[in-house]
């Protein structure tokens, strides 16, 4: 097994920015007040979005299902919070648009207690079951690009799985919500981990933690069980170590070919608070209405890991953390190199909000962009090889049909490119603007 | 709480800290070190040579290039390297034109920094090679008077400048070639010989390109290929015939090797963007600087070896196109 053999085991390339974590990553987590109302976007997984089922006046519990899924990769969403529902309209979105919202007027007198939604026994259940109980729970991955569970439990019977990986890496600069996930509940994350493996088939795991967080690594080594084949691989500390293709490189030493899915060299990988989550469901017998969102960055005042109900606007959000410095500028929804900047506080948290980042004036001076000087730095920095300055350089002049040659397909968007270019050229905004207008041109033809 | 005027950027929100203008003056400040003990050896004409190269790169880059293009320093490398590829005794007025020229039509008609082919302080060397090759090999003794100019320095322009007043020495190179006598290999490190502006002290090239290497301004791997290849051919050479070939030792720390190796060769602009390609270039402005210096008409290959692989680049970089994540590698699914 070449991943353990090596202590840093890692891929190639990457970029080194600075880790800042110290903000929050010894801040235990707790549970925020719940807010006076909770707005939940329709639109909040990768897949079809989901459809609304209640109508303004509707009195919800907490737990209650508001909206349908609407085909096999889509998932349903609940209620995270007991009141009624208020509006049925289009709201901010933290991806800049605005989306189909339900939202709730949180009842203040309400204990927020609720009944079971879910049979909170798990091992009875037959590998089916149980993906059919995690569908309808909504569970999404909590890792940023909230692709629905229940699919990537469910891989074509042809297509054999022998590992799964799951990702405690944490690779994005600040956030520290699946490092305290694995600190403060290391124990759901193994009886998920133990789920999973069950509606896999599977019989071994390895658990990818970069060697910044020590404490995790021993957290979850003092409960590995004795009965299952789970391992803890201390990866190195690099940007983007918790992208799926290169934590299937440094864990296993297998690359996804252009195109293809992990399911195709035979991994599943799910973040650790996912599947923290997996257990929480069959403990609690609550489908998905909060999740661990980290809070920091230098425009906050007090940083902090907190217990988010799902839908809770970044404005009440903040305030329970208490409040923004002076001089706080930007505000990013995820972490900041691949999180969206918000242009409102009402954009709400989503299943997938890893954490939201508050940069200062000093933090975010805006730097002036030179000519590029061939430097090649971006080249050593793409993690998939691909060469950002050709690229680049297509995209400037909208030459979108070549740079699909150049396999634009491939860019994940990581922004190893921009963050090294010394001409600070936006280069993986200029890759996202040719992507759409590929999809554009694709769609109208 | 109110949203403050919100920034809104795309991603990534961090940027490592060295920008263009950060690589350019660090280069700058590097070259310092190594111009000053220029100016000792050569006295007030290295000065006034320095002077009016570096005011005939800057004069085209403000005028005809973008506003502000000057402050990102890299016409000033052009200025400064150019004057020290120069004889010492070199009439200023050349210095100036041939400064002028090189950015001008070796950068500017291109549309400026990054998109010229050639170094552009090499074109300019190579234009006055080719329009005054006299002045460009005539060869003062360093030391000296401070204030005792070592040519027709301020000969007018195009006024033809009488053979030289000042004493005058071969380099070694010269000295190798046209009567086969050596130079001490340890006066060539540290750099006391006749020769130009900039080829004199190997071990001060060193340290400051060390330095550029070590913040990863400059690509080592560049002048570690040149210098390879040159000892492995000279060496080749020497060892089947040591009377007529000179030792690789004194190839590799003779003429302007060093200065083109480490400040030339590494112009991030005219070079490869791979390893792979760096590597390839390397590995061809050695060969060529050999193939020159054993058998070219000329003592001193170093500025035709570079200016030569510049016009391959485009081709190296095509040749060493990175291959795809997951395209190498048969993937094998245990079980």
């Amino acid at each position: 097994m070449s991943s353990l053999s090596s202590l840093s085991a890692t891929f190639r390339h990457g970029v080194h920015p600075p880790e800042s974590k110290e903000l929050t990553s010894g801040v235990v987590v707790r549970r925020m007040p719940y807010p006076d109302e909770v707005v939940l976007p329709m639109r909040q997984h990768t897949g079809s979005p989901a459809e609304p089922i209640v109508r303004p006046g509707d009195q919800v519990e907490r737990g209650d299902k508001i909206a349908e899924a609407t085909g096999w990769v889509s998932v349903p969403i609940h209620a995270s919070a007991t009141g009624t529902v208020s509006a049925l309209d289009h709201w901010p979105h933290p991806d800049g648009s605005f989306a189909q919202s339900v939202r709730i007027d949180v009842d203040p007198f309400s204990a927020q207690d609720t009944r079971h939604r879910v049979l909170p026994v798990w091992s009875g259940l037959s590998p089916k079951e149980l993906v059919g109980a995690i569908r309808d729970a909504g569970l999404v991955g909590l890792g940023g690009a909230a692709f629905p569970t229940h699919v990537k439990l469910s891989p074509p019977e042809e297509q054999k799985i022998d590992v799964l990986l799951l990702n405690g890496c944490e690779c994005e600069p600040y956030l520290t919500t699946d490092h305290r996930t694995m600190v403060d509940f290391p124990e759901r994350v193994l009886l998920g981990t133990r789920i999973m493996m069950r509606c896999l088939g599977v019989k071994r795991c390895l658990i990818g933690i970069e060697k910044n967080k020590p404490d995790a690594i021993a957290a979850i080594e003092r409960g590995l069980p004795e009965d299952l084949d789970i391992a803890v691989a201390p990866l190195s500390v690099k940007y983007p170590q918790g992208a799926e293709k290169m934590l299937i490189k440094a864990l296993v030493d297998r690359e996804v070919p252009s195109g293809r899915l992990p399911m195709h060299v035979g991994a599943v990988v799910q973040n650790v608070a996912s599947v923290a989550t997996i257990a929480e469901v069959f403990e609690t017998g609550l489908p998905l209405l909060e999740r661990i969102v980290t809070v920091t960055g230098p425009g906050v005042v007090r940083p902090a890991n907190l217990i988010v109900p799902v839908g809770t606007k970044l404005r009440d959000l903040l305030e329970a953390c208490g409040g923004l410095v002076d001089d706080a500028r930007e505000i990013i929804s995820g972490g900041p190199m691949m999180g969206i900047a918000q242009k409102s506080l009402e954009a709400p948290v989503l299943k997938g909000t890893t954490g939201i980042v508050v940069l200062t004036e000093d933090e975010c001076k805006r730097r002036e962009t030179h000519p590029c000087i061939r430097c090649g730095h971006c080249l050593e920095a793409c993690p998939v090889y691909l060469n950002p300055q050709l690229l680049g350089s297509m995209a400037r002049v909208g030459r979108y049909s070549e740079m699909e040659e150049e396999h634009l397909a491939d860019c994940m968007l990581c922004g190893c490119c921009s963050y090294v270019c010394p001409s600070n050229i936006p280069l993986s905004q200029l890759f996202q603007l040719s992507k759409s207008a590929l999809q554009r041109k694709k769609r109208a033809t | 709480m109110s949203a403050p005027g919100l920034l809104v950027t795309a991603s990534p929100h961090l940027s490592a800290k060295a920008s263009t203008p950060t690589i350019m003056w660090n280069v700058i400040g590097s070259l310092v070190p190594i111009v000053i003990v220029s100016i000792y050896l050569f006295r007030i004409s290295a000065l006034l040579v320095l002077a009016a190269s570096v005011a005939g790169a800057l004069l085209p880059e403000r005028i005809w290039s973008r506003v502000g293009a000057v402050r990102d320093g890299s016409a000033l490398i052009t200025g400064i390297l150019l004057a020290l590829t120069l004889p010492p005794g070199i009439p200023i007025w050349m210095a100036f034109a041939g400064a002028f020229f090189g950015v001008a039509f070796g950068k500017l008609v291109f549309g400026g920094l990054g998109q010229n082919p050639f170094n552009p302080a090499l074109l300019g060397r190579a234009f006055l090679q080719a329009a005054f090759p006299v002045a460009l090999t005539t060869w003062p003794l360093p030391g000296g008077n401070w204030l005792a100019f070592k040519g027709d320095t301020l000969a007018l322009p195009l006024m033809s400048a009488n053979a030289p007043d000042a004493v005058t020495a071969a380099t070694p190179l010269g000295l190798m070639k046209f009567e086969h006598t050596s130079t001490s290999l340890f006066d060539l490190f540290l750099g006391f010989t006749g020769g130009t502006l900039g080829e004199t002290s190997a071990a001060l090239v060193l340290i400051c390109g060390g330095y550029l290497a070590w913040r990863r301004f400059l690509e080592w791997r560049i002048p570690a290929s040149i210098f390879a290849t040159v000892a492995l051919l000279s060496g080749l050479f020497f060892l089947i015939d040591p009377a007529r070939y000179p030792n690789p030792l004194f190839m590799l720390l003779s003429g302007g090797l060093m200065l083109g190796a480490v400040f030339m060769a590494t112009d991030m602009v005219t070079s490869p963007t791979t390893h792979k390609g760096c590597w390839i270039f390397g590995v061809g402005i050695g060969a060529l600087v050999v193939v020159i210096r054993l058998w070219g008409g000329l003592a001193e290959g170093v500025m035709y070896a570079i200016l030569l692989m510049n016009a391959l680049v485009p081709f190296i970089n095509r040749w060493t196109q990175p291959t795809l994540f997951g395209s190498r590698k048969k993937v094998d699914v245990a079980s």
